[in-house]
C-alpha cells in the first residue's frame, strides 16, 4: 500500500481499525482529540462497529470494561489529566483481566497542566495511578509509523496476555504529521475467549467478569498468578533500540519525541569527535533493564533526557545500579529541549566524568 | 504573487496551509511593503503560524494571532486586529484558516470584505491526504468549506507531498489530480508548492507557478 500522510492522532485510529478494534469510547481532551474525532467518523461504516463519546473518562474506561468483558476488541484514548481519571478502571480491568488498548497523548501537568506535549506521565503510567499489585505494558512510539505499528501489535498482545496495554505518545507524536503505512504484522498465536461473557446458550456456566475476591487466599494466588503473566512479560516482551552505543563514552536514554531530538544530538557530537550513542526504550515497562546493564566498557555516563523534571532517570538508576553516574536533562511543562542545550549538558558531564 | 489583495489559505488540516502561508507571507513581503498574515486557526492546538511570529516580525510583517496569548491555550479565540490589515487598503493579507469546514467557520465573520476582485481563496491540496486523494474527496471539501466561509474558491494550490520523502513523481500525481478538481471547479492552479530540492527538478511547463519553499514549521528532528 502507497504511504499516506497522517497526522499522529488520526493514525492511531485508523491503525485501530486496521487491527480489527471494533468499539471507542471516549471523552474529549486536547491534544488527543483527532483520535476520537477519526473513530467517530470511521467507526459507524464498519459492521458491528460502535462509537461512544462518554459522559466522562471514567465512563469510558468503565464501557471498555464491560466491552473487552464481552470479548470485543476495543480501546479508549485521553490525555494526561484525563489518564489520571482512567487510573481506577484501569486497576480493574487488569485485576479481571481483560485486554484492551489504552492510548494517552500526553500533556504538560500536574493538574490540568497545558496543552503542550510533555513527558511527565512515565511514573503513571510505569507505576500505575491504580491500586494493588498490577502491571501493564506500555509501548512509546518515536515515530507515526511507529505508532502505527505498536497500536496493530498492542491488540495482539493484550489479547494473549488477557491485559491492558498502553500505548504512550507526547502531544507531539500526537499532532505530527508523517508518511505512514499499513503492513500486515506477524500474528500471535492467540488463545480463544472463552473467559468472555458471550451469552451461555444454557449450553455453559455462565463466565464472570470480576476484580472481587471475598477470601485472601484466594486473592492471593489470584495475584501470583498475574505476577507470573507480569515476569513472562518481563522476559519477552522488552523492546529497545540502540543507536550508536558499541563505543559510546556517552550513552543518552530517551523516548518517544526527545528520541528524536536526541538521536540528531548523538549526530552533532559524534561530528565533533565526541562518542555518544543512545539508547530508546520502545516498552518503558518492561524497561530494557539489561540493554542500559551491557552498555559497553568505554562508557562513562548515561544521560536520561526526557519532557519531565527526572522521571524515567528513576529506571535508569535501577538499572546502572550504582555502577556509573546517571544524569537528567528535562524540559517540562510542554517545552521541548533544544538540541543545543542537551550538547551543553553532555559536554558538561564528559568534562567532569574522568 | 499578482493576485488580489486578500488571499484566503484553506483546505484539509494537514494539507499544509501554514507552510505554505508562512512561506508565502515571506515571498510577499519582497514585493510589497505592507503584509499581514492572520492565523485564524482555531482547530489545531499545535503548530499554527502565531508560533513563527518572531522570524516573521523580524522580516517586518504583521502577524495577527489569537487575541488569548500563550500556546497553551486551545480556546476558539480570533483577534479583533484581523480587521485592521482587512480594512486598509494598502495592505496586503493572507488569512491563515485552521483545517475543514469546521476551521473555515471563522471565515463567515468578514464575509463583507470577500467581494469579487477584492479577495482570492486558495485550497491547499496534498494528494496524499486520505480525504483529498481524490477529486470527488477535494470537491467535498471545497463545497463544504465554501458554504461555512461565505466565499468561492478562485484557485488550486498542489502541495502534495511526503515531507522530506518527496519525490518529483509525487508532486506530479499529485499535478494530475488537482488538474482534474481544477476543471470541476472552473479555476486554475495557481501554485505548484515543494521543498527547494524537488521544486527545482519539476518541469518548467507545469500548470501553475512553481513555488519552492522551506519548512519554517518542522523542527530539523520532526
Amino acid at each position: 500500500m502507497a504511504k499516506m500522510l497522517m497526522k499522529g492522532n488520526e493514525a492511531l485510529g485508523a491503525a485501530a481499525i486496521k487491527a480489527g478494534c471494533k468499539f471507542f469510547f471516549g471523552y474529549p481532551i486536547t491534544p488527543q482529540n483527532e483520535v476520537p474525532e477519526y473513530m467517530s467518523r470511521e467507526l459507524p461504516n464498519i459492521e458491528g462497529g460502535a462509537f461512544v463519546q462518554a459522559e466522562s473518562e471514567v465512563a469510558a474506561i468503565n464501557m471498555i470494561y464491560g466491552a473487552a468483558g464481552a470479548g470485543a476488541r476495543c480501546m479508549t484514548s485521553s490525555s494526561s489529566p484525563g489518564m489520571a481519571l482512567k487510573q481506577e478502571g484501569i486497576s480493574y480491568i487488569a485485576g479481571a483481566e481483560l485486554p484492551c488498548v489504552i492510548v494517552n497523548i500526553s500533556r504538560g501537568g500536574p493538574g490540568l497542566g497545558g496543552i503542550q506535549p510533555s513527558q511527565a506521565d512515565y511514573f503513571q503510567s510505569t507505576r500505575g495511578g491504580g491500586n494493588g499489585d498490577y502491571r501493564h505494558l506500555v509501548y512509546a512510539p518515536a515515530t507515526i509509523q511507529e505508532a502505527v505499528d505498536l497500536v496493530m501489535e498492542a491488540f495482539d498482545v493484550a489479547d494473549y496476555y488477557r491485559n491492558p496495554v498502553i500505548v504512550l505518545g507526547d502531544g507531539m507524536i500526537g499532532q505530527m504529521m508523517e508518511p505512514v503505512e499499513f503492513k500486515e504484522l506477524k500474528k500471535r498465536e492467540l488463545p480463544s475467549k472463552d473467559w468472555a461473557t458471550t451469552g451461555t446458550n444454557e449450553e455453559r456456566k455462565p463466565n464472570i467478569i470480576n476484580s472481587l475476591a471475598l477470601d485472601p487466599a484466594e486473592l492471593e494466588k489470584h495475584n501470583q498468578k498475574l505476577s507470573r503473566k507480569y515476569k513472562e512479560m518481563e522476559e519477552k516482551e522488552v523492546r529497545h533500540e540502540d543507536y550508536k552505543v558499541e563505543d559510546a563514552e556517552l550513552v543518552f536514554v530517551a523516548y518517544g519525541t526527545t528520541a528524536r531530538i536526541t538521536r540528531n544530538v548523538v549526530d552533532s557530537l559524534r561530528e565533533e569527535g565526541i562518542k555518544a550513542g543512545m539508547i530508546r526504550p520502545i516498552t518503558l515497562w518492561p524497561f530494557p533493564m539489561k540493554a542500559i546493564q551491557n552498555v559497553p566498557a568505554s562508557t562513562k555516563a548515561l544521560l536520561s533526557v526526557e519532557m519531565s523534571e527526572g522521571q524515567m532517570i528513576d529506571d535508569v538508576k535501577i538499572a546502572i545500579e550504582g555502577r556509573l553516574p546517571a544524569y537528567h536533562y528535562g524540559r517540562s511543562g510542554g517545552m521541548i529541549p533544544v538540541p543545543e542545550d542537551i550538547i551543553e549538558k553532555a559536554k558538561e558531564i564528559l568534562g567532569g566524568v574522568k | 504573487m499578482k493576485n488580489n489583495r486578500i488571499r484566503i489559505i484553506i483546505g484539509h488540516y494537514g494539507s499544509g496551509k501554514t507552510e505554505f502561508s508562512v512561506n508565502y507571507a515571506i515571498k510577499l513581503k519582497e514585493v510589497f511593503d505592507k503584509v499581514s498574515l492572520a492565523d485564524l486557526d482555531v482547530v489545531n492546538p499545535y503548530f499554527r503560524s502565531r508560533e513563527r511570529e518572531e522570524m516573521l516580525t523580524e522580516k517586518g510583517i504583521t502577524v495577527i494571532g489569537s487575541s488569548i496569548k500563550g500556546s497553551g491555550s486551545d480556546l476558539p479565540a480570533v483577534s479583533g486586529g484581523v480587521l485592521g490589515p482587512l480594512q486598509s487598503e494598502d495592505t496586503q493579507v493572507i488569512l491563515d484558516v485552521g483545517g475543514d469546514s469546521a476551521g473555515a467557520r471563522t471565515l463567515g465573520r468578514y464575509e463583507e470584505y470577500f467581494t469579487e476582485g477584492n479577495y482570492d481563496m486558495f485550497c491547499v491540496v496534498n494528494a496524499n491526504r486520505g480525504q483529498t486523494s481524490t477529486v470527488e474527496g477535494i470537491l467535498r471539501h471545497v463545497y463544504a468549506i465554501e458554504k461555512t466561509a461565505k466565499a468561492k474558491v478562485t484557485g488550486i494550490i498542489n502541495n502534495t507531498h511526503l515531507l522530506r520523502d518527496t519525490t518529483v513523481e509525487e508532486v506530479l500525481k499529485g499535478q494530475e489530480l488537482c488538474k482534474k478538481a481544477a476543471e470541476k471547479l472552473k479555476v486554475p492552479i495557481k501554485y505548484v508548492v515543494a521543498i527547494e530540492e524537488v521544486a527545482k527538478m519539476l518541469p518548467s511547463d507545469i500548470e501553475g507557478e512553481i513555488f519552492p519553499i522551506k519548512m519554517y514549521m518542522r523542527e530539523n528532528w520532526m
